[in-house]
């Protein structure tokens, strides 16, 4: 097929115009490309857009058509509806860069009701002391999203494909390589000549636990063994028509999600589930370095309103990790990371009654040898004994036996994984952060790929490690946004938005006014 | 919120200054303040807020003090309204036991020093939990600061 890239272009780190040309790849120009097309790019386009871009300067490049598809796939399997709330801020408002009004205040103004208007001020009037954190439905967040993107005409920006490499070009700038579906362009490549580009490409990928991946591979079956963020409706269908043990590996979000959905069921169509719950580290109560940094735990899980303590998104975390380097970064995320999820009050109570009624046991540790047996799958448990179980722990490896394995322990795959991260860390200058994830700097420019005055920026999950901790987050993805769009001011891109323009743009959005 | 120290007392003196200012400004005229002129009304006003503003930036290192406990080191929604009442308490003090604040022939009634002061720290919180951030997108994400 015409227009495809050749081993030179493949080999060399940077392009001239004549090498693009000769291969036959045609030569899109735009200013500005975002590469992604999920909701990192997406927020990147709405702050540039209120910032007075012109939405014709802007390219974004990827596989979805609009930039919520890939983020409610997720959300979906990994058990959040568009009815169910997600773990995010009332004031983490991915459609409005000012955080007001919040998801909070929208609800109560949109509620039917006394009650759902008072509800959700309340809620965030005494959070998190007298109630759970006030997080609002997916629905609500999809909703607003298309409201916005519409507004702002993201989808005329939109060029649908797989992003192959960007590569530094002679003279500055770069070039993007997309390749579009089959059969959508004459050629099989398109290049896009950009002076700045921006990455958001969300997940490298997920990988399971390495004794789970074995056995997917050995006995070739991937339906006993899933990973939560992978489509598992069919083990919800099948234990409400035969009774079954699950096991559920991981104690963060998605491992609470799971639970839930389970004893939701459990209750629902009075099913008689079983749950083994297989901790690594358990948490048997408050924990931390100092009377200053202590976090709440219990009953094996660490609690903590989101995924990072909250002023890491404005507050003295976010001025703290902004100063720190190298290993001193390293040991802070450690501190303030770690596996957690929300307290929240059905969730206590639906584990409360679980281990009451003797159908929700923890165990803590690892385990190994899974293999197919004549009841299901059995697995070795090896017991961690140092881990503060409320019983007193085995100490010797035994045999359990369950139907299903659900992985939540959402570990991430490295950045190599990724052929894009791969191509930029090879040929275009990208290093890694002391967490190993893409290095960018205080202004999410990615450290190492500067071309002339062109800039490559980076936000998002493949950057965790960075001066600033809350990169994968809507709010993360909005700061690096700002950030973004107030360094590419001083390079005269665009004009920094002060407070006049920021109240008239406002006001705009609140009249749904198209920009 | 999210505050740093800084951000605590930029916000304080700023934000706090400027919509009791206007808050000042709009109902000294109706305050129930006797036989008071309407500028020496004003002159309570204004130097009760002055009063509210600088015995603030002390309350607000006990804040940042008492933030330190918190893991989140986040400062609830809650805690900026319930600071209202000892605060409030200790400017009440100085206006009517001592003559720092306003001189004593000029020292207001209770009703007409709550009147103000509540609806001042009431539209201060109401300002800084939401329309604050329309006016300076900025301001969130750097702890409270303006500059």
């Amino acid at each position: 097929m015409n227009g495809d890239l050749t081993p030179a272009l493949i080999e060399t780190d940077v392009w001239t115009d004549d090498m693009v040309a000769a291969a036959g790849i045609p030569i899109v120009d735009v200013p500005f490309v975002t590469i992604g097309g999920g909701i990192g790019s997406f927020v990147t386009f709405d702050t540039l857009r209120i910032y007075g871009v012109p939405a014709a300067a802007i390219a974004s490049l990827g596989p979805q058509a609009v930039p919520w598809s890939s983020y409610e796939h997720l959300v979906r399997v990994s058990q959040i509806p568009r009815r169910e709330r997600i773990r995010s801020d009332s004031a983490s408002t991915p459609d409005n860069i000012w955080g007001f009004p919040s998801y909070a205040v929208r609800e109560a103004f949109g509620a039917r009701s006394l009650s759902g208007f008072i509800k959700p001020l309340w809620n965030v009037a005494v959070e998190p002391i007298f109630a759970n954190y006030y997080t609002p439905r997916a629905g609500q967040v999809f909703e607003s999203l298309e409201r916005e993107h519409q507004r702002v005409g993201y989808a005329q920006s939109v060029r649908i494909g797989d992003v192959r490499m960007v590569r530094r070009r002679s003279g500055g700038g770069y070039f993007t390589i997309l390749t579009p579906p089959p059969g959508s362009s004459p050629t099989k490549r398109v290049a896009f000549r950009s002076t700045y580009a921006h990455i958001a490409v969300g997940y490298p990928g997920l990988n399971m636990l390495p004794e789970l991946q074995e056995f997917r591979e050995r006995y070739r079956d991937p339906s006993k063994v899933v990973n939560a963020y992978e489509s598992h409706e069919h083990i919800y269908q099948s234990l409400r028509r035969r009774p079954g043990t699950v096991m559920i590996r991981g104690s963060g979000i998605v491992a609470s999600r799971v639970l839930q959905r389970l004893i939701d069921d459990r209750d629902k169509y009075r099913l008689r589930t079983t749950i083994l719950h297989l901790f690594r580290t358990y948490v048997a109560e408050p924990h931390g370095s100092s009377i200053f940094k202590r976090r709440k735990g219990k009953d094996g899980w660490a609690y903590q309103g989101f995924n990072y303590p909250k002023s890491v998104w404005g507050g003295q975390l976010k001025a703290k990790m902004r100063k720190l380097e190298g290993e001193d970064r390293k040991q802070a995320y450690k501190e303030m990371g770690g596996t957690n999820t929300p307290v929240r009050k059905n969730w206590q109570e639906q584990l409360r009654r679980g281990r009451t009624e003797g159908w929700y046991h923890v165990m803590a540790g690892t385990a190994r040898d899974l293999r197919p047996t004549r009841d299901g799958l059995t697995t070795t448990v090896v017991p961690d004994p140092s881990q503060p179980l409320p019983y007193p722990p085995p100490t010797h490896p035994f045999d359990v036996t369950v139907n299903y394995v659900i992985d939540c322990t959402g570990l991430e795959a490295d950045i190599r994984e990724h052929r894009l991260l791969a191509d930029l860390l090879d040929h275009t200058g990208a290093g890694r952060n002391p967490l190993g994830r893409l290095d960018v700097d205080r202004t999410f420019e990615l450290i190492g790929t500067r071309s002339g005055t062109g800039r490559i920026y980076a936000s998002g999950t493949a950057t965790l490690g960075g001066y600033f901790p809350g990169v994968d987050t809507f709010l993360g993805l909005q700061i690096a946004a700002r950030e973004i769009a107030d360094d590419l001011a001083a390079h005269g891109f665009c004009r920094r938005m002060g407070p006049m323009r920021s109240v008239h743009q406002w006001w705009l959005w609140a009249r749904n006014q198209r920009i | 919120m999210l505050p740093t120290l800084n951000g605590r007392i930029q916000t304080r003196v700023l934000g706090l200054g400027i919509i009791g200012f206007f808050v000042a400004l709009v109902i000294t005229p109706v305050l129930p303040t006797g036989d008071l002129s309407l500028t020496q009304s004003y002159r309570v006003t204004l130097s009760v807020l002055l009063a509210v503003v600088l015995v603030g930036v002390p309350w607000e290192l006990l804040y940042h003090g008492l933030q330190q406990f918190r893991w989140e080191k986040d400062w609830p929604t809650l805690f900026g309204l319930l600071t209202a009442v000892s605060e409030g308490i200790v400017v009440w003090l100085l206006v009517h036991y001592t003559t720092i604040v306003v001189p004593e022939d000029l020292r207001p009634s209770l009703t007409a020093y709550l009147i103000q002061f509540i609806i001042t720290w009431l539209a201060f919180w109401l300002v800084v939990n939401g329309p604050m951030r329309v006016l300076f997108h900025r301001w969130r994400f750097a702890g409270g600061r303006f500059i």
